[in-house]
């Protein structure tokens, strides 16, 4: 997703630009020369590749013999009826919801907190900030062995009174019968939610960090004297101040979460009646352990649109803003 | 000035890129033109990367290499549980036409229904004679690895998938004899839970050991030859019997452990050998896990027994290496099957991966108690392919089969059970 960004800001800030002296200079052939290796490259490895993809999730090719004759949608009307998948997508929809929303608090909490000019703040910051540096499998092997239910943290947890199955726990709360599915709040996610927050929260923490440094005094000074609390400051003008940060965690964080295998494969894999699955890890196992391409590809495919929900407003709103 | 530095830098770029691409194929082309100064190498793709497994391969390179030392040989294998990343490696390669020079597979419908349907393999019928292996290995194995009259590979291997582990202080401690029949299972199971001993150690964090435990169910209530039938569409899963198996498994899941999907195999036969839980359903690769990694002691320690009602019945995992088309080195393929296939070098592989050889005529003295009982075991007894593990079925429908185990465990619905699997059984009939 990084490159689609670039490209496309770049042919933002370009376009224009050209079109204004309507002649094209030495320099920007220069330029485009430059560029053309990563566009060329872009165009076959990135597009190229989403474009075959899409090919192949409207094939038959359901085996290890390539099949590449027409299907039409039944890639996808077979996906929307499968049990797993409605899962999937009830586990993405739950996970990404918790997921960000605790990410965008407890940053936005941890960093007003290190902007009180304590000390030692930057002991604190790398400590926030030092599981961003682990990768999810590892974060996910530690996470899997401190929620096990027969040890870890539980073992403490349960002097004190407090026993939870973690993600081996089958229910779903306030659970609605939907399709082929429970439809509700799967236990079993927290402790996912859980994991990817302790890993993500520090780079929410240090970008909101980022936009309280670049609030200027006067601002909150200003407030002071028109007599506005503490708190109401923070209410009424910092946080709202924030609002652009906040814009980019969630693109962020939403790209992590819907696209999230890693993390689910390390931690839980699949689990028990698919409370842990997500589509990442669907797609990998029924493409390259049953050999469906085709079906693998059509979840490779809504994983994608379901990415663009999320980054073509950004695209569009960020271009406008330049223009 | 400014100008030429960037035509320099830009002809630079471009001239980077182009000896990028070239010591790609350069470096091709050296593996590919050793033939003209030594030889092809010969690339063995394996997931033979745990303990005991490693030390036969390499043991089996070494024989190798002393009778041919001027076939280079590579062993690539690639690490993953069960297969599962060498299997995606596998694949595409094979799919761009760039297969290594042997490769390890699963006699039955891995090979058959996968490779050989594709269109991917050589008939091994010439070696097969030249050897003299026709009535060397057992001919229901050779059935295994046969599509059409014509052989597609070489058994080195045979595990044996409906073995029930028990712990030997357990059973000793509670005056319990291991269970025979399902009956007696469920006796045995009543008494340790209300000892509050976890009578069944499961670990399904990876689906197919719910579903290996199924389909021991499966072949102690239909029987080696219903049992077949269900993978040739021949018996349909909504068959009463079939209904009986999916009851009976569905009563054995009231017995295992709370954590099962936080476990994977080893972590459930840990169970047993701590004492936690006292029985294991499972392949004998736990044997090796038992006996190398735990170093614990059979007889002793821990007993085995076939599973309930599936005495005089053998669930045959075989590893098996074949010839893929499209090889540049064929004959030194051929070569290193010959060794492969032969008793020396199946007695030099097994006993350090702690399987029993495939072939009817090696030196049982190499082998321990567990081997040596198992070889006796595999002489007579009626061969089944094992579902979980990719013999009577292709990867599609075991995949199909796991999903629905999956649900199952947690859900405990046979009619939707039963459904998924009779809807999924529509692929085996292609």
């Amino acid at each position: 997703m990084e490159t689609v960004k670039v490209t496309a800001e770049t042919k933002a800030t370009v376009v224009p630009a050209t079109r204004k002296k309507r002649k094209l200079t030495a320099d920007h052939w220069f330029a485009f020369s430059f560029l053309l290796p990563s566009i060329v490259l872009i165009f076959i490895f990135v597009y190229g590749f989403i474009g075959w993809t899409g090919y192949v999730s409207l094939s038959s090719w359901n085996s290890l013999v390539p099949d590449f004759s027409f299907a039409g949608l039944k890639n996808y009307a077979y996906l929307f009826s499968d049990f797993r998948f409605q899962a999937d997508l009830r586990n993405t929809l739950v996970f990404t919801i918790l997921f960000i929303s605790v990410v965008i608090i407890l940053g936005q909490f941890l960093a007003i907190l290190l902007d009180q000019k304590l000390r030692g703040e930057s002991i604190f910051r790398n400590i926030f900030f030092f599981p961003m540096a682990l990768s999810f499998v590892v974060t996910g092997v530690v996470w899997q062995w401190l929620l096990n239910p027969s040890t870890g943290i539980n073992l403490f947890l349960k002097k004190i009174g407090f026993e939870s199955k973690w993600y081996t726990d089958t229910n779903i709360l306030a659970s609605l019968h939907w399709g082929k599915i429970e439809f509700g709040v799967p236990v079993a996610m927290i402790a996912v939610v859980i994991a990817a927050v302790w890993q993500m929260t520090g780079f929410a923490v240090a970008m909101y960090l980022a936009g309280l440094r670049a609030i200027p005094d006067e601002v909150r000074e200003a407030a002071r004297m028109d007599g506005a609390t503490e708190f109401q400051i923070y209410r009424k003008i910092i946080i709202p101040l924030l609002r652009p940060i906040t814009v980019s965690v969630i693109i962020i964080m939403a790209h992590i979460s819907l696209k999230i295998f890693d993390l689910i494969y390390a931690m839980t894999g699949p689990g028990a009646n698919f409370v842990t699955d997500v589509p990442g890890v669907y797609m990998f196992e029924t493409t390259f352990r049953g050999n469906y391409y085709a079906n693998g590809a059509a979840i490779a495919i809504i994983m994608l649109l379901s990415v663009a929900l999320f980054i073509v407003p950004y695209l569009i709103s960020s271009r406008k803003g330049e223009s | 000035m400014k100008k030429k530095g960037l035509w320099l830098s830009l002809a630079l770029t471009f001239s980077l890129a182009l000896t990028g691409c070239n010591s790609d194929s350069a470096s091709k082309n050296t593996s590919g033109s050793g033939g003209e100064k030594g030889k092809e190498k010969l690339e063995i793709f394996s997931w033979w990367t745990g303990a005991g497994e490693e030390d036969g391969l390499k043991a089996l390179i070494k024989l190798f290499q002393e009778k041919y030392p001027d076939i280079p040989v590579e062993n690539a294998a690639v690490a993953g549980g069960a297969g599962t990343n060498a299997k995606a490696v596998l694949a595409s390669r094979m799919q761009g036409n760039d297969p290594p020079a042997t490769f390890q597979v699963h006699g039955g419908a891995e090979l058959n229904a996968g490779w050989v349907a594709a269109g991917k393999m050589e008939p091994l019928n010439d070696l097969y004679e030249k050897e003299g292996w026709m009535d060397k290995f057992p001919k229901s194995l050779i059935d295994m690895v046969s599509k059409d009259g014509k052989i597609y590979s070489v058994p080195v291997n045979i595990h044996r998938g409906n073995v029930l582990w028990y712990n030997k202080k357990i059973f000793d401690e509670n005056g319990l004899q291991p269970p025979k029949t399902f009956d007696e299972f469920f006796q045995v199971a009543d008494k340790l839970k209300a000892k509050g001993i976890t009578p069944l150690a499961l670990g399904d964090k990876e689906p197919w050991a719910a579903t290996h435990i199924f389909e021991t169910v499966l072949l102690g209530t239909l029987g080696v030859d219903d049992y077949k039938k269900l993978w040739t569409g021949e018996l349909s899963f909504d068959d009463a019997k079939v209904k009986e198996a999916v009851n009976t498994f569905k009563k054995m899941l009231n017995y295992i452990n709370e954590d099962h999907s936080s476990r994977n195999w080893q972590d459930a036969a840990q169970l047993v050998a701590k004492g936690e839980a006292a029985m294991n359903i499972m392949g004998d690769w736990v044997k090796g896990y038992f006996v190398n990694d735990l170093k614990l002691k059979v007889n002793e320690d821990f007993g085995y027994v076939p599973t309930p009602n599936t005495d005089g019945q053998f669930m045959v995992i075989t590893d098996t290496f074949g010839l893929p088309k499209g090889v540049k080195n064929p004959d030194d393929v051929k070569k290193f099957l010959a060794v492969l296939g032969s008793v020396e070098g199946q007695d030099a592989f097994n006993p350090l991966k702690g399987s029993i050889p495939a072939r009817i005529d090696a030196d049982v003295s190499k082998y321990d108690e567990y081997g040596k009982a198992t070889i006796e075991d595999f002489k007579t007894a009626k061969l089944a392919p094992s579902l979980a593990h990719g013999s009577a079925a292709p990867e599609g429908f075991v995949t199909k089969v796991n999903q629905a185990v999956n649900i199952f465990v947690t859900q405990k619905d046979v009619k939707s059970f039963i459904d998924t699997l009779v809807s999924a059984s529509a692929e085996l009939k292609k």
